[in-house]
């Protein structure tokens, strides 16, 4: 099914009686999601994501703004009758009602001529059961299940009625690093296999990144913006997105454009073909190669080895965060050598935004900047 | 290990002494009055050793007439008054706005003197020879005769006696059940909503189960209090309740040791017992079908 967001808005009267502001924890939100793909909806905590699953499923009523399923506004249906799955972020399994007992529930409410005969209800359970992959857990209670299990019964209790989409709040973030990675995946495959339009909400870009069709970066109530995962990671539009997508996250400067050349500091690191003027420069960890002759110089702190990455860890008097990080070659850290590290930037992984727009500036386009 | 036995058994000591001095040994001491035949508090001494005491007990008039008095209260008054308050509970959880005010209304017997409350009830119920009292005002207006609640028929009074006792008992049951709404957990709901769960399957299936043990608790606790009946009787019947065939259990224990009547603590000993091996039962009962209803 596809979901359409027209201009969404919803605001909450605020908490405090004497601050008259309302809160807005969804504002204009406009996009069109596209049938059976895996949507990930992404950003820091209290920025709406969950307002805009719950206005997506009708447990909120937008302020302004509508919603529509395959073209038929739904803004004013009820939640029941929307025909949605949603999986809580604490996914909310009656405590009192075994695993069969839990899943079956939604199919148990059927009334009048939509009632199921028993036999079907079963099959229909079973199905979910083996989809999510807990058949064997059927007679458990909730309390005597993993974390990672309890979330596959939230799932199949969501997907039993066959819902036109499954929407997840926070699904993994109940779950330790091991168990996020392999269910994350067992996600993927349950939405494969269903091909039911499904979004998540995640506040961990790289759980986005990784299973995602597309993302969708919110920042306080907006949509700032969306596309495929690695686009959004090599071509961000502006500062936040570029500071809220890549682990370890992007390095950011202080620095300005003189005579088409990036400069931060003293040094002129980069070619770059825009008008002058303050910036501030994103430099990606792997976009720094050590080279003894490279134009950027950073105080070197130390080196750690994680695994399979080698990262160096810098100082740099320009640097918003305390420490600069490249992720390098393990082969090319022989070459790096205290007190000062040098490197070559990569020019595609070197992101440059205004300083006070904190839009991105491109090279090249500065006839259309200019206006 | 041992060490540690013993360092934990000494943390006890206060308590197990305690308890021992002051619940044990007197339960023991009254099981052995009860068995004891013709017990003299004054002289110490006692005839012989025997079950006549409780065959008294068990064919003395007052003592059948309480533990029926007992048995209708207990049976009236609990599961009505846990009802009650369920069902003002589950109102007061849906009105948010008036849920202050009236959680205070409802509140206002519990911090109230028994004695007071039943004095108001007095008031309300009783018949003098210059008004026939506030209800019978109004059961007059419908056209029917004046009652004597207080001194009247036996059906009458004990009506008095259960509607008092549920009033009495109402605000505590409606705070514990209030807060025990307020802390199922909302997603929960908002799961049944988005699956179209009818309201009433939704109170069945989610809000009963989890309140559950709350209730329980209550119904336990309801009809260990109920069995242990006896100053709200005072309060509204008066002291001599024999003669108002209103008394309890607890009421014939006081009277047999300290009332007009009263010097016979053998017999007040056997009727404890009896209470106690009846209250025991129930709760035992109660404690047995709780298990096996209530899951986590
Ligand atoms: N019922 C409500 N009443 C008032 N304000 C609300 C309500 N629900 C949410 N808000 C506010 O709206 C904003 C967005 O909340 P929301 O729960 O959608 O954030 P979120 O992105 O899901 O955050 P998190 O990642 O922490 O779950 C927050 O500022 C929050 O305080
Ligand atoms: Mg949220």
């Amino acid at each position: 099914m596809k979901i359409t967001l027209e201009h969404l808005t919803k605001k909450f009267r605020s908490k405090n009686k004497k601050d008259p502001n309302d809160v807005i924890a969804v504002n204009d939100f406009s996009y069109e999601i596209p049938e059976g793909k895996l949507i990930g909806l992404l950003g820091p905590s209290g920025c709406g994501k969950s307002t805009v699953l719950n206005l997506i499923c009708g447990l909120e009523k937008p302020t302004s703004g509508r919603i529509l399923f395959d073209g038929v506004d739904v803004s004013d249906v009820e939640p029941e009758h929307r025909g949605i799955g949603l999986v809580f972020q604490n996914y909310a399994l009656y405590p009192h009602l075994n695993v069969y007992q839990n899943i079956i529930f939604p199919l148990q409410n059927l009334r009048g001529k939509d009632k199921l005969p028993k036999d079907v209800m079963d099959k229909k359970v079973m199905d979910a059961a083996r989809l999510v992959q807990i058949e064997k857990y059927l007679e458990r209670r909730p309390a005597e299940l993993s974390g990672g299990q309890q979330q596959r019964v939230a799932i199949a209790r969501a997907l039993v009625k066959m819902p036109k989409a499954l929407l997840l709040d926070e699904p993994l973030s109940n779950l330790d690093a091991r168990l996020r990675l392999q269910t994350r995946e067992e996600l993927r495959r349950i939405q494969r296999e269903t091909g039911i339009t499904t979004i998540f909400v995640t506040h961990d870009q790289e759980e986005a990144m990784s299973i995602s069709d597309y993302i969708l970066v919110m920042n306080s109530g907006r949509l700032d913006q969306y596309g495929k995962p690695q686009d959004i990671y090599d071509d961000p539009k502006n500062l936040f997105v570029a500071k809220f997508l890549g682990t370890p996250p992007i390095n950011v400067f202080e620095g300005s454009i003189k005579n088409k050349k990036l400069v931060i500091g003293e040094e002129e690191t980069l070619d770059f073909d825009a008008p002058d003027r303050d910036v501030w420069a994103g430099i990606r960890p792997e976009a720094m190669i050590p080279d003894d002759a490279g134009a950027f110089g950073c105080e070197l702190e130390r080196i750690e080895v994680m695994g399979r990455d080698t990262s160096v860890v810098c100082r740099h008097p320009l640097c918003q965060a305390p420490t600069v990080r490249a992720i390098i070659a393990a082969e090319q850290a022989v070459g790096v050598k205290p007190p000062v590290a040098r490197f070559t930037l990569k020019p595609s992984k070197v992101l440059v935004f205004d300083k006070n727009t904190e839009e991105r500036i491109r090279p090249g386009a500065e006839a259309e900047d200019e206006k | 290990m041992k060490n540690k036995n013993l360092k934990a058994f000494l943390y006890l000591l206060p308590a197990i002494l305690f308890l021992g001095v002051f619940m044990v040994y007197p339960l023991i001491d009254v099981l052995v009055y009860s068995f004891e035949e013709g017990y003299n508090s004054a002289s110490q001494s006692f005839f012989g050793v025997g079950a006549y005491n409780y065959s008294y007990v068990l064919h003395d008039t007052y003592f059948l007439q309480a533990l029926k008095n007992t048995f209708i209260i207990v049976i009236i008054t609990v599961p009505v008054s846990t009802l009650l308050a369920l069902l003002i509970s589950l109102g007061l959880s849906s009105i948010k706005p008036l849920r202050n005010l009236f959680q205070t209304v409802y509140f206002l017997p519990y911090v109230t003197n028994t004695l007071a409350v039943g004095l108001v009830f007095m008031i309300l119920f009783k018949k003098t020879a210059y008004t026939d009292g506030l209800v019978n005002l109004v059961i007059k207006a419908f056209g029917a005769g004046p009652i004597d609640f207080i001194d009247g028929p036996y059906w009458a009074k004990m009506f008095v006696m259960c509607f008092y006792t549920v009033w009495v008992v109402l605000p505590f049951k409606i705070l514990i059940l209030t807060s025990a709404l307020a802390s199922v957990k909302d997603d929960y709901y908002k799961a049944a909503k988005i699956d179209g769960t009818p309201k009433f399957r939704v109170f069945t299936k989610i809000t009963l189960p989890m309140i559950s043990p709350m209730i329980f608790y209550l119904v336990i606790t309801g009809f260990i209090g109920a069995f242990k009946a006896y100053s709200d009787e005072v309060a509204i019947f008066g002291t001599d309740l024999n003669a108002a065939g209103m008394n309890t259990v607890v009421g014939y224990i006081y009277d047999m040791l300290y009332g007009d009547s009263g010097g016979y603590p053998s017999y007040a000993s056997a009727a404890a017992i009896i209470l106690f091996l009846i209250v025991f039962t129930v709760t035992v009962i109660n404690l047995m079908i709780s298990k096996r209803k209530t899951v986590y």
